[in-house]
């Protein structure tokens, strides 16, 4: 595929807080691996994807949302290396995208997603939460980016990241980006970086809740908001199970 | 059952305990009553253990064992509940989800059999009963969007689910109106007026005690106990003063 030609730099804004070595080791053939998904009119579709120690590295998944169709997509990047998911969604018209996604972990490790949602046509709706816990010298990174057509009017996108840093050390970044051409839309992003609720935490213990189940809980609570949408019960605990067993190791 | 000698304690250097002494047998409740900045508040969270308040001098002995020695959650395995003038507000984590784990940990901690969430939900409901607090209400996440009085008696709630041997209630009068007043007097009574518990009650105001009968009565003024006596006191410093009464 000719965007596999060119390797990326961190002089790339969308590859600015990628990890240099692991970006050093990337090959063309890398580059050029698109998971494809198109959605026909007026299907739903959803995916759950953890990506933990099986699954580190790149990848990139591109969606084709047809007119009224509605994709969830929701992720758990906790692999104790460099890994980074591309999620690049196109939307007809009236059609909607729904996602969820969390980076957690220590170590030194950088995990990254990396969504680019374009509203192609009008009435189109998207919705992304992000949230990113991290401890001792790991990074985790959101960079959103929403663009707007000149004629997809009526579109309404929204975007939410908040990060949670456990310990110094650790680092999260945030790049939301929109770019607008039309002039009836609503788009809304926020994003905010933060510690722990201390005062939440002595709560906890002074009911008699141990510091780690403590933090556990909290941590689930922060999470949680990533998966809100997933309706199957079961598949949002999967989710939310595989990213708390990642915090096992947590100080 | 609690023993506070010569109890010193700052926070960030400042000093706020300056040498105070206290001693509260089982099945007795005290009250501690004093003008802002005495140090109820600083008493309160170094007995429960909060993080940034450091013990400079003296002991606290609770049943026999060095309390400053054990870390929050062990204090409240021990048998201490501190009740919060200000509740924590916890979004996305239920009282229920909050009190299961509470109790278990606790029952873990001293070597007994967890509840099950169908004993705990009885048990839970049963509590909400006696402080006339919507059991649904538990099902909401931590103290969010409750109001003062809601925050008040769920604190009392709590209390009855963990059921301590021996509670420190920082204001907990305040915030409430009358009726709230009452039903949280009652409360307090229903659940800790049992032989061999006690309470340490940190008022502002002698209403509270109208409910809850205190044996004695101390006052608290700059960092130590300068007076101490019957309930008679508390009456003694609504009309008078602290000032007066403390001098």
């Amino acid at each position: 595929m000719s965007e596999a030609l060119a390797l990326p730099t961190r002089h790339d804004e969308a590859w600015r807080y990628a990890d240099a070595e692991a970006l050093a080791a990337l090959t063309p053939d890398d580059l050029g691996k698109w998971h494809e998904a198109s959605l026909a009119p007026g299907e739903t579709r959803a995916k759950c994807l953890v990506l933990d120690d099986q699954w580190p590295g790149l990848h990139r998944v591109r969606v084709n949302v047809a007119e009224g169709a509605r994709a969830e997509f929701f992720a758990v990047l906790s692999a104790s290396a460099y890994t980074r998911l591309e999620v690049e969604v196109t939307l007809a018209k009236g059609s909607h995208f729904e996602f969820g996604g969390v980076t957690i972990g220590g170590g030194d490790a950088t995990r990254e997603i990396v969504t680019r949602v374009r509203h192609a046509d009008p009435e189109a709706t998207s919705t992304q939460v992000v949230r990113a816990v991290h401890w001792q010298q790991a990074t985790g990174n959101f960079l959103g980016r929403v663009e707007v057509a000149k004629h997809a009017q009526k579109t309404d996108a929204a975007q939410d990241f908040k990060g949670l840093l456990l310990e110094k050390g650790a680092t999260i970044n945030a790049k939301p980006e929109l770019e607008i051409f039309a002039d009836d839309v609503k788009c809304a992003h926020g994003a905010a970086i933060g510690a722990l609720d201390e005062r939440a935490a002595y709560y906890m213990a002074s009911r008699g809740i141990p510091p780690e189940a403590a933090r556990k809980l909290l941590v689930r609570a922060f999470l949680a908001n990533a998966f809100v949408s997933l309706t199957n019960e079961a598949e949002r605990d999967t989710l939310l199970d595989a990213a708390l067993s990642a915090l096992g190791d947590a100080v | 059952m609690l023993v506070i000698e010569n109890l010193h304690a700052t926070i960030d250097g400042k000093a706020i305990l300056k040498g105070l002494s206290l001693s509260v047998g089982p099945g007795e409740v005290h009250a501690i009553m004093g003008p802002n900045g005495a140090g109820k508040s600083t008493l309160s969270y170094v007995l429960g253990g909060r993080p940034g308040y450091e013990v400079t001098e003296g002991s606290v002995t609770f049943n026999g064992q060095d309390l400053l020695a054990l870390e929050p959650h062990e204090r409240a395995a021990a048998g201490l509940f501190m009740g919060f003038q200000y509740p924590v507000e916890i979004p996305g984590v239920s009282f229920v989800q909050f009190l299961r784990e509470a109790l278990n940990s606790q029952r873990k901690l001293r070597s007994e059999e967890p509840l099950s969430g169908g004993e705990f939900l009885k048990l839970a409901r049963e509590k909400a009963a006696l402080l006339k607090l919507d059991p649904e209400m538990l099902k909401r996440p931590v103290n969010l969007g409750f109001s003062g009085g809601e925050k008040k008696r769920a604190e009392m709630v709590q209390m009855g689910i963990l059921d301590p041997s021996f509670a420190v209630l920082d204001e907990t009068d305040s915030g409430l109106d009358i009726d709230a007043l009452r039903i949280v007097g009652q409360g307090i009574n229903a659940i800790m007026r049992q032989p061999g518990k006690s309470v340490l009650l940190i008022t502002h105001y002698q209403r509270l005690l109208e409910y809850v009968k205190p044996d004695k009565v101390h006052v608290l003024a700059a960092g130590r106990i300068v007076k101490s006596g019957g309930p008679e006191l508390a009456l003694q410093l609504e009309s008078e003063g602290y000032e007066a009464v403390a001098a």
